[in-house]
């Protein structure tokens, strides 16, 4: 055989079985029934993707047979998916997202977190002035289909309907689509304020600002019937929570502009991505804080109509978000 | 003036990304793994058929509850039953399909397993949780925006502003084709990147095959030496596609360039395939004594 005196050729002769046992083990790996593998075989895969990278460096200096070295790239590179590809347990990741990754990312927010609520509460107080010194002030940041009807031309007495559920969407068989409609909106509204944190914070903090406005000229309109208190206690059985979760994702997107806008030391593209890592916890935590909120706002505002208890339940869930998030404890090591 | 801009020219011209071929990737291990980066239309297509995949999951939950309400109290779920479907499910599915087939062994979609491409990690490490969250949270941005301001229609806000608004966000959705690694917005946030699986499948080595040795084909050295690896590289894909035409043409151009002067009643095929195992074996020997030689113009 004259032939195998090529050396490239000889190469490729002996080690041949190993590519393509490793070819079939990957095979069954990607498709799908990696429990299937034997622990055998799963040790097996590490060590032949190491051969096959280095078969993969020698042909390339030695073999002038393309397409064994492009059969070699695309073998080492499916191997490479399989040895470094997601290897995530999702309920022990759920564990310690919840246990340590979330409260750990929202501290770090703290700053950021801050200014959101500094933009809401200045919104909020501007808005409330406003509407007190001119009622008309009303309409420009309440949308009308928003307001379902509870403008400054309302009589006191639909206002306090609307308070305890005799009016409005009070009527309790709509509850649970009015949850889930809560609850789609409010995530799609703090996912937006996340994502738009990219454009150089400017429209995350316009949206903080619009939310904060919202809500002062709706105090301010109770407010000037007397009702502030009661209207407070309707608001915040579910805001504390749902203000709370749209402030994080206003920070969230907030620290992504910023890193962007002033990226320090790294690339600017190195420091959007740590960023959006950090934000992306976060947000997998507000959504899950809308949710809580929905049903708050869904069953618990509709069904509690004591004034006494709404403020239970704000200041219980109040105490326990903040306790959860910034108690301090231990920093666990990943 | 006209100097500072043909080198603005030129350089601009050279700041235009290239289309998608091979990309380095350095493994840990150190082997640069040559990947192809996945193509925008390739993605658009997968997106495509996810959408779809979607929209007809919802459609059979939708349906199914309906049969359910009927076979329970021979009743109707409503709208508010379908309402909480469409809103609920729409939501969950649009967020949670491509972060949970993303999670998976295989990283991509149905959509983009179909196309053949799947989610790395740009960094040559693995692919996080938070990445293919980060990735996926970004997609509100760059898909549902501009989708919401086209169906903003009538909701009494101007239809300048509307367009505006559509152009703006618009921008998001042809971000990929303005850097090399085709990159949307979520892939930049989340430090990933979308390519095309390789295939592999092990070609049948050529110096074995065949009758390689047909007696009496032999070349001198000087008839050796008329080619370069290039040379070499096309003469592979010739004797792999192994079209008869092609083989014909280029056996006669071969014959004529190292003037053939042996025995002439041996098939193209035959002689194309001794000839290259002889040019491979003189060009491997001289690429491990450390020259390659790269082309018939490469001479030492």
């Amino acid at each position: 055989m004259a032939e195998l005196q090529l050396k490239s050729a000889r190469f490729r002769a002996e080690r041949e079985a190993d590519w393509r046992r490793l070819e079939t083990l990957l095979t069954r790996a990607q498709g799908g029934r990696a429990a299937k593998l034997r622990p055998q075989e799963l040790l097996e895969i590490p060590v032949l993707y190491r051969q096959a990278l280095s078969s993969l460096s020698v042909a390339r200096s030695i073999s002038l047979d393309r397409s064994l070295v492009d059969y070699l790239e695309g073998l080492a590179a499916r191997a490479y998916f399989v040895v470094y590809g997601t290897r995530t347990r999702p309920f022990e990741r759920m564990g310690r997202f919840f246990v340590h990754d979330w409260p750990m990312a929202v501290r770090s927010l703290w700053r950021e977190t801050l200014v959101g609520a500094l933009i809401g509460a200045v919104a909020a107080v501007v808005a409330y002035i406003l509407v007190r010194q001119d009622s008309d002030w009303f309409y420009g940041f309440m949308p009308q289909a928003m307001a379902g009807g509870r403008d400054p031309t309302a009589s006191t007495a639909f206002l306090r309907g609307t308070l305890y559920g005799e009016g409005g969407h009070g009527a309790k068989e709509g509850l649970e689509l009015l949850a889930t409609f809560l609850f789609t909106h409010n995530a799609q509204i703090s996912l937006f304020a996340f994502a738009l944190g990219f454009a150089l914070c400017l429209p995350t903090a316009a949206l903080l600002a619009y939310n904060g406005a919202t809500l002062g000229a709706f105090l301010a309109l109770f407010a000037e019937r007397g009702l502030a208190f009661q209207a407070t206690g309707w608001l915040m059985i579910h805001g504390v929570t749902e203000l709370f979760a749209v402030t994080l994702a206003g920070s969230a997107g907030l620290s992504i502009g910023w890193a962007v806008s002033f990226p320090g030391e790294r690339s600017r593209v190195e420091a959007a991505a740590h960023a959006g890592r950090r934000g992306a916890l976060v947000m997998a935590g507000v959504v899950v804080m809308l949710f809580v909120a929905a049903l708050l706002e869904g069953f618990a505002r509709q069904l509690i109509t004591s004034d006494g208890a709404r403020y239970a339940i704000a200041a219980t869930s109040g105490v326990l978000w903040a306790a959860y998030f910034y108690w301090p404890r231990r920093s666990r090591p990943e | 003036m006209r100097a500072a801009l043909a080198n603005w020219r030129a350089r601009w011209s050279g700041r235009v990304p290239p289309p998608p071929g091979p990309r380095p990737f350095v493994t840990p291990e150190g082997v640069d793994l040559r990947l192809a980066v996945g193509l925008y239309t390739d993605r658009m297509s997968a997106f495509i058929l996810d959408a779809l995949i979607i929209i007809g999951l919802l459609i059979a939950i939708s349906l199914l509850a309906m049969f359910g309400a009927w076979g329970f109290h021979r009743g109707s779920i409503g709208t508010e039953g379908a309402l909480v479907i469409w809103l609920l499910g729409a939501f969950l599915l649009r967020n949670f399909y491509f972060i949970g087939f993303e999670l998976r062994p295989g990283a991509a979609t149905p959509g983009k397993r179909a196309l053949g491409l799947r989610v790395i990690a740009r960094d040559g490490g693995r692919l996080t949780a938070d990445a293919v969250f980060a990735r996926n949270a970004m997609r509100e941005l760059e898909i549902f925006l501009p989708a919401s301001f086209f169906l903003a229609r009538g909701m009494g806000v101007d239809a300048g502003l509307i367009a505006l608004g559509a152009i703006w966000s618009g921008v998001f959705v042809v971000f990929p084709l303005f850097n090399r690694d085709r990159l949307r917005l979520g892939d930049l946030a989340a430090g990933t990147m979308v390519i095309k699986v390789p295939k592999t499948t092990l070609r049948p080595e050529l110096v074995q095959e065949g009758p390689a040795t047909v007696r009496g084909v032999a070349f001198s050295e000087a008839q050796i030496d008329a080619y370069g690896i290039k040379e070499l590289h096309v003469l592979e894909q010739v004797l792999r596609t192994g079209d008869r035409r092609t083989l014909a043409e280029v056996a006669r151009r071969i014959r004529t360039k190292i003037a053939w002067d042996g025995p002439m009643d041996v098939t193209d095929r035959a002689f194309l395939s001794s000839y290259y195992a002889a040019l491979r074996g003189r060009l491997e020997s001289r690429a491990l004594f450390g020259h390659r030689r790269q082309d018939k113009f490469d001479r030492v």
